[in-house]
């Protein structure tokens, strides 16, 4: 722990906070893509101690808040399947589909178990081989690596009753979808720390150049942000844009060769629809044809599927930095933790649930429909 | 039609096998089986007078006074954990609900439902594990049912204690009594009860020794209100943790609470272990730990007491009741910002990222 310590150093954090408001002249709007820095953001009060010229906007690195409806909608109805046991990560289970969560799925007979790793799903399967079971492969290239070993693994064994229902994707493309989309406010990127100790920067260098954009890779502890901070800080105020690593103690330029190696084996890059953003090319992850037989989606037939997104849900254009929380019109009204009508509602690192906590301390302009949850 | 020979001298009538390895539906079945379980595996461990009369109900001697009465279900899984098991969280559980209104906790009932299949040997290890944490905390257990459900209906044992204690004059600690100014003190480490259930549970190899806290914790408050009269609040965090009772308290006082996070006491290997799971100490359940919150001018000596009890040694203080942003928790976090607490929606959920 002492490691990790040394990275939550109040009197470190008060000299990096120092040189930042040395160097700040002007607004900037930052972007932390990742949803764990998000939440170390809001967990150690980063933003408060920020000058006010420097603006968070919370990205689309949430995995739980990406992940679109219709690929929900296909794991309540794998789930609700008689002869299946449906493994996912925790955080997934409160996630609204169209018109229920896995929880309920799981209250109304479903075997819904939580796990911590595909791997404890595949074990699962070989000590129940009269079950399929199924793992919920969702996330960025972080949580790939071991989904893709999960399935390499069980096509190695020979276990047949294994599969996964994919949802993967890819940061670098979200990147360009955001600084491409005309209402962009985003100047420089917070890069997500945990997916470039996978993947390493090298896909980095042309998007910096493309959009003249400073994207710095970052860590998750209290100092690792605000040394991503400081350095974008710094590369905007010099008009620079350029990649640079501030998390060199874990990521480095190539990345994780062997982890690669196996995620260019077991998927293909396809297009791919973000809940709340819609369709970014060649963002997403899907099984490559070799092990096509362990997708759940093409083994379990679940019909066609409509799915139905709140028409009053904004939490796109949160995503994407367009709007604050606050901005939409169902914030802290028909939209509350207790009643959420995205993903970002739902876990309290999400861009509204955050908002919504701090807001009711905060000074902000929230109109409730209902009591505060701690009121009632 | 052939004649069947019948061996009078050698022929015995087939009784049925009395001594099951494993509980059948018949040990919940009233009859003889059920009051064999009782013989043979109840009224040993808990013998005292009042149970011992086995009536349809016990008559009890009760001291002049108000009476306190709880109850709680404890359905734990697994049943064995490092640092005990159910059936001390059965008697600790409610016999801290008693304390934590300040009541000496002097009898409790223990209603069991069994699962068809459950090893009686396992079942005699619960029993006598609440036994001996009946006699830790004082109490007698003198009265109980057992209903047994068939396999699969049950998680193997299930539990429900009721208690009642007696309460000294005065007034009492209780949610709504926290005030802008008061001090809020925990008596030692959060989170080693949940973080131990979920590390055996989920079957994750910490490479540590976490241990349950589970322990009765009125003699611990009785040495606290020797000392003071001005305890506002008593709570055992259990589910939910420490941030769901101060939520509790701030909501039922109308006051808001101010935590120092640097100040709140959590080992290491828990720490670590929520920070692998992407969770908070703070929301993490405890069996054997109390927050006070207790008047300014006493909150030196409460401490002191704490930290002078076997219970009590990491006791800390952690903050204090403000009469701003009433209704919230809010903590300073270790940078110097601060955070809010709200109370949870359903259960902390382990994060993907």
């Amino acid at each position: 722990m002492k490691y990790l310590e040394e990275f939550r150093d109040a009197k470190g954090v008060q000299g990096l906070l120092a040189e930042i408001r040395r160097l700040v002249t002007r607004p900037w709007n930052l972007m932390e893509v990742c949803g764990g820095q998000t939440h170390s953001i809001i967990r150690n009060g980063i933003d408060q101690l920020l000058p006010q010229e420097i603006r968070l906007i919370h990205g689309p690195g949430c995995p739980v808040c990406v992940t679109p409806l219709v690929a929900i909608d296909k794991a309540l109805a794998i789930a609700s399947l008689p002869n299946v046991t449906f493994c996912s990560f925790g955080d997934m289970l409160r996630v609204p589909g169209s018109d229920k969560d896995l929880f309920r799925v799981k209250s109304e007979g479903g075997d819904i178990r939580i796990v911590y790793s595909p791997l404890d799903a595949l074990k699962i399967a070989q000590e129940n081989p009269e079950r399929q079971v199924v793992f919920f492969a969702i996330g960025f290239e972080t949580t790939a690596p071991a989904n893709a070993m999960a399935v390499d693994l069980a096509k190695k064994r020979g276990i047949k009753n294994f599969s996964v229902l994919v949802s993967h994707v890819l940061v670098p493309p979200a990147i360009a979808a955001i600084m491409s989309s005309p209402v962009n406010r985003v100047q420089a990127f917070l890069a997500a720390g945990h997916v470039c100790s996978v993947m390493g920067f090298w896909e980095y260098p042309p998007l910096a150049e493309r959009f003249h954009v400073p994207i710095v890779i970052t860590g998750f502890e209290p100092l690792d942000v605000l040394a991503g901070i400081l350095a974008a800080v710094r590369q905007l105020e010099n008009g620079e844009a350029r990649v640079e690593n501030a998390y060199s103690r874990v990521v480095n330029f190539e990345g994780n060769l062997p982890a690669q190696a196996l995620l260019k084996q077991v998927f293909t890059i396809e297009d791919r629809a973000w809940r709340g953003i819609g369709n970014i090319p060649q963002s997403g992850w899907k099984l490559s044809p070799a092990y096509r037989e362990y997708d759940a989606e093409t083994r379990f037939s679940v019909g066609e599927i409509h799915t139905v997104e709140s028409p009053l849900c904004h939490s796109g254009e949160v995503l994407q930095g367009v709007i604050q929380p606050t901005e939409c019109p169902a914030f802290g009204r028909q939209c509350t933790p207790r009643t959420p009508l995205g993903a970002t509602m739902v876990s309290s690192e999400g861009a509204c649930a955050a908002y919504y906590n701090y807001g009711r301390f905060a000074p902000v302009s929230i109109t409730t429909a209902e009591e505060p949850a701690c009121a009632t | 039609m052939s004649t069947v020979e019948i061996d009078l001298e050698n022929w015995s009538c087939p009784l049925p096998l009395r001594d099951y390895p494993r509980v059948v539906l018949g040990h919940g079945g009233g009859g003889q089986l059920s009051a064999e379980l009782i013989e043979n595996i109840f009224l040993p461990a808990f013998r005292n007078a009042e149970l011992l009369t086995l009536a349809d109900s016990t008559v009890l001697n009760v001291p002049p006074g108000r009476l306190a009465f709880s109850t709680d279900s404890y359905v734990v899984n697994p049943l064995f954990f490092p640092g005990g098991s159910i059936g001390e969280l059965a008697v600790h559980g409610t016999v801290n609900d008693l304390a934590m209104s300040g009541a000496r906790p002097l009898y409790l009932s223990a209603a069991f439902i069994l699962e068809e299949g459950l090893e009686i040997k396992l079942l005699a290890a619960i029993v006598e594990r609440m036994a001996r944490a009946a006699r830790e905390a004082n109490v007698h257990i003198v009265t109980g049912d057992t209903k047994v459900v068939e396999k699969g209906k049950a998680d193997g044992c299930f539990i429900t204690t009721a208690g009642i204690g007696i309460l000294p004059e005065g007034p009492f600690p209780a949610p709504f009594r926290a005030q802008p100014g008061d001090i809020v003190l925990v008596s030692g480490t959060l989170g080693d009860h949940g973080m131990t259930i979920m590390s055996v549970r989920e079957g994750l190899d910490f490479q540590t020794t976490l241990e349950t806290d589970s322990a009765p914790l009125y003699d611990l408050v009785a040495a606290m209100m020797r000392v003071s009269t001005e305890i506002h609040v008593l709570r055992d965090p259990t589910r939910g943790g420490a941030a769901s009772s101060l939520n509790e308290i701030a909501a039922a006082s109308k006051v808001g609470i101010q935590l120092e996070e640097t100040a709140v006491p959590v080992r290491p290997q828990v720490s670590a272990a929520c920070e692998l799971l992407g969770m908070d100490p703070i929301y993490v359940a405890n069996e054997g730990k109390l927050i006070a919150i207790v008047a300014p001018q006493d909150a030196a000596a409460v401490l002191a007491v704490m930290k002078a009890h076997p219970l009590g040694k990491n006791s800390a203080k952690i903050g204090q009741i403000t009469s701003q942003h009433p209704g919230m928790v809010v903590a300073k976090t270790s940078i110097g910002a601060t955070r809010i607490l709200p109370m949870q929606i359903g259960e902390q959920l382990p994060r993907i990222c």
